[in-house]
């Protein structure tokens, strides 16, 4: 039996971990979990507990591996294969993955679990918008899912609760350099920021300053270079040891002043891909900064009219002092999965460590503002929603519900996110809890 | 449910839902759902009929899901001088507050076992610590109540589920209203307090108030000839 948390290091339950190597030893396992079910993970990068699923077994998908050769443009692995293993494979043959979230250490199979965004969200739509086709282990049967299916939409962000994914065909981005061109630019304020991630740029993103009142920021704007260098060297330079923890509004609100006045006020220049896209990756284990507390990632979603609560939740968390490194702003465009947590709008994410006095009530509050607004949380950050709330978040979660029911009609699949958040229908007959 | 990042819990269960301090650590909690167990409380739990106890567990979480915290708060504290001449009295509080602990909180352990979190937080008392001449008989039920919990705590480990002992001095409730009031006196908000603040900790221990946890350490090592003649 293993004691498992998510990368925020918080409410840690303990599963029997297992390690099939192959399709068939995952259809295997689906056919003989326990009562308390089974649940994917891959590198457990979700930062709440959907990779967790306490009494019962979790399943690591670090063996399904299998890289294939690229074809017209796309190319097949397995679902346990990392991001950073897939660019370290592909950047040299002059390819890109269609989208990377701010870590290369998350597997394609919790990338489309979690449906992930890139800085490209607003022109290139989210992972599985990258995705041709994927095998899908449901307890039902192992399925080939492409896009026209239902169900294929309910697995994009579904959680992990359909099924466990084994491999998958990704379309890829022809590269002719390994460098970005990119613009950086240091802003006075929020409007600022919101006006330059309204441009057109294919990868935007900004960082905000939360301990200054006037939500400065700096904002990163860019594309893949012309060039014909594919060079490809993303190693981690540092190492995070295990701290007490060091975080409070004095250190990081150095920190925060010290990395805007470092910002030029206007830069054109060039960045490898790991600077541009996966800066906190060069720390390994960044995330024991926050101590043995652990820490929650707040991610937050609202319409674009609604702008007015992404100002009021920025000035509410600049208020509360909460000491929060760098929070992150981006604009996101539609997408077709049903659970998938973008939508046309902004998205605020942040780190707060659990000590900070009345988290709880401020993320509650903010919770009621963004649900009134129509946006939402995301799922795969999340670890204190209020449960309440989420059917107003996610409008198509009954019909994911019918969707997940039928892929797994016994309620083989469980997490610890399945149980404190009301994400499945309620059978007649619990099969356990 | 779930207890989330930020230590609040899905659903807490009181055992003994019409115990002051009981419904104490559930309020400071703040969890999703308290459900209140016990004689005349939204669910029927007989602490004195063991036999019911697995029945009770297993509807509760039928209907609720996950037990995130159960806060096994019953008991009674009885009447001295009735108890020691009394043996059907004298049992009568060890069939409440140890066999109905001991058996409510292995049902309970089962329960978190299988869920691979959870904690179940102990009543214990300071009067069980150094049993005294003065209420020898709740002393002694709450001194095996408490070394049973602390066993059982042991097995528990690795298993994901937690025991968390509480050991109260004496705290202003309906149970000692009529009593005289003792030295380092607290209420059901402090106990639950440092309750809270244990369960976030991962403490096995704690007393209530905390200075107790010094006072005791002395007391328990007074040879006998001196503590009889000690005003506690």
């Amino acid at each position: 039996m293993t004691s498992l948390t998510g990368w925020g290091g918080t409410a840690p339950s303990t599963a029997e971990v297992l390690r099939p190597s192959s399709a068939d030893e995952v259809a295997h396992a689906l056919a003989s979990a326990g009562a308390r079910g089974l649940i994917a993970r891959g590198l457990g990068r979700a930062y709440g507990d959907a990779a967790q699923n306490g009494g019962g077994q979790v399943l690591e998908t670090h063996a399904l591996q299998g890289l294939g050769p690229v074809v017209d443009g796309t190319i097949t692995v397995g679902a346990g294969v990392s991001l950073d293993a897939l660019l370290r494979h592909l950047v040299p043959q002059g390819w890109f993955v269609g989208v990377t979230p701010g870590t290369r250490y998350v597997t394609v199979g919790g990338a489309i679990a979690s449906d992930i965004h890139g800085k490209n969200h607003h022109v290139d739509g989210g992972f599985c918008q990258w995705v041709e086709r994927f095998t899908l282990a449901a307890p039902t049967g192992v399925l080939e899912l492409t896009p026209e299916d239902d169900r294929f939409w309910a697995t994009a962000g579904g959680m992990g609760l359909t099924g466990v994914v084994t491999q998958a065909t990704l379309r890829l981005i022809p590269i002719s350099s390994s460098g970005m061109a990119v613009t950086t630019d240091r802003t006075q304020d929020l409007d600022q920021a919101l006006e330059l991630l309204s441009t057109d740029d294919r990868y935007s993103v900004a960082w905000i300053d939360l301990l200054s009142a006037s939500g400065r920021a700096v904002v990163g704007r860019g594309d893949h270079a012309e060039g014909n260098d594919l060079t490809y060297d993303p190693s981690p330079r540092l190492a995070m040891p295990p701290v007490p923890n060091l975080i409070n509004a004095l250190t990081v609100k150095a920190f925060n002043e010290l990395w805007w006045r470092k910002a030029p006020k206007h830069h054109e220049g060039r960045e490898s891909i790991a600077t541009f896209f996966h800066p906190l990756d060069g720390v390994r284990s960044w995330n024991r900064v926050y101590g043995s507390g652990g820490f929650v990632q707040y991610q937050f979603v609202v319409p674009l009219d609604a702008d007015a609560v992404l100002r009021d939740a920025v000035s509410a968390l600049a208020r509360a002092k909460a000491p929060t490194f760098l929070a992150v702003l981006k604009k996101l465009g539609p997408q077709p999965g049903l659970m998938s947590f973008p939508m046309p709008g902004w998205t605020l994410a942040l780190d707060v460590p659990t000590a900070l006095p009345g988290l709880a009530t401020l993320l509650d509050g903010l919770d009621e503002r963004v649900a009134a607004a129509g946006g939402r949380v995301y799922l795969s950050k999340d670890a204190r929603l209020r449960p309440d709330l989420l059917a107003a978040m996610y409008p198509q979660l009954p019909r994911w519900q019918e969707l997940q029911a039928a892929l797994d009609p016994d309620g083989v699949l469980r997490s610890d996110l399945s149980r404190r958040l009301p994400l499945l229908a309620r059978r007649q007959a619990p099969r356990g809890h | 449910m779930v207890t989330d990042a930020l230590g609040r819990p899905g659903t807490v269960l009181v055992l003994g839902g019409r115990s002051d301090i009981g419904l104490a650590i559930a309020q400071a909690l703040s969890p999703r759902t308290t459900l209140l167990a016990g004689r005349g409380c939204p669910i029927e739990f007989d602490a004195d009929d063991v036999s019911s106890h697995q029945g009770v567990i297993d509807a509760v979480v039928a209907e609720h899901g996950d037990l995130d915290v159960v806060v096994l708060a019953f008991g009674v504290l009885g009447d001295q001088a009735v108890d020691e001449v009394d043996p059907s009295r004298a049992v009568a509080v060890m069939r409440t507050n140890l066999l109905g602990g001991v058996s409510a909180a292995t049902v309970v352990a089962n329960q978190l076992r299988a869920q691979g979190h959870g904690s179940l937080v102990v009543l214990s008392s300071v009067a069980g610590e150094r049993v005294r001449r003065s209420n020898y008989v709740y002393g002694a039920s709450k001194a095996g109540l408490d070394g049973f919990a602390l066993g059982l705590g042991e097995t528990l480990r690795g298993s994901g589920a937690k025991v968390l002992v509480v050991r109260p001095g004496f705290v202003h409730t309906k149970m000692t209203q009529a009593l005289p009031k003792a030295p380092l006196a607290t209420t059901p908000e402090k106990v639950a307090e440092v309750t809270r603040k244990g369960l976030a900790s991962g403490a096995e221990v704690v007393w209530a108030p905390g200075a107790l946890r010094f006072v005791m350490s002395v007391l328990r090592h007074v040879p006998r000839g001196l503590f009889r003649r000690l005003p506690v």
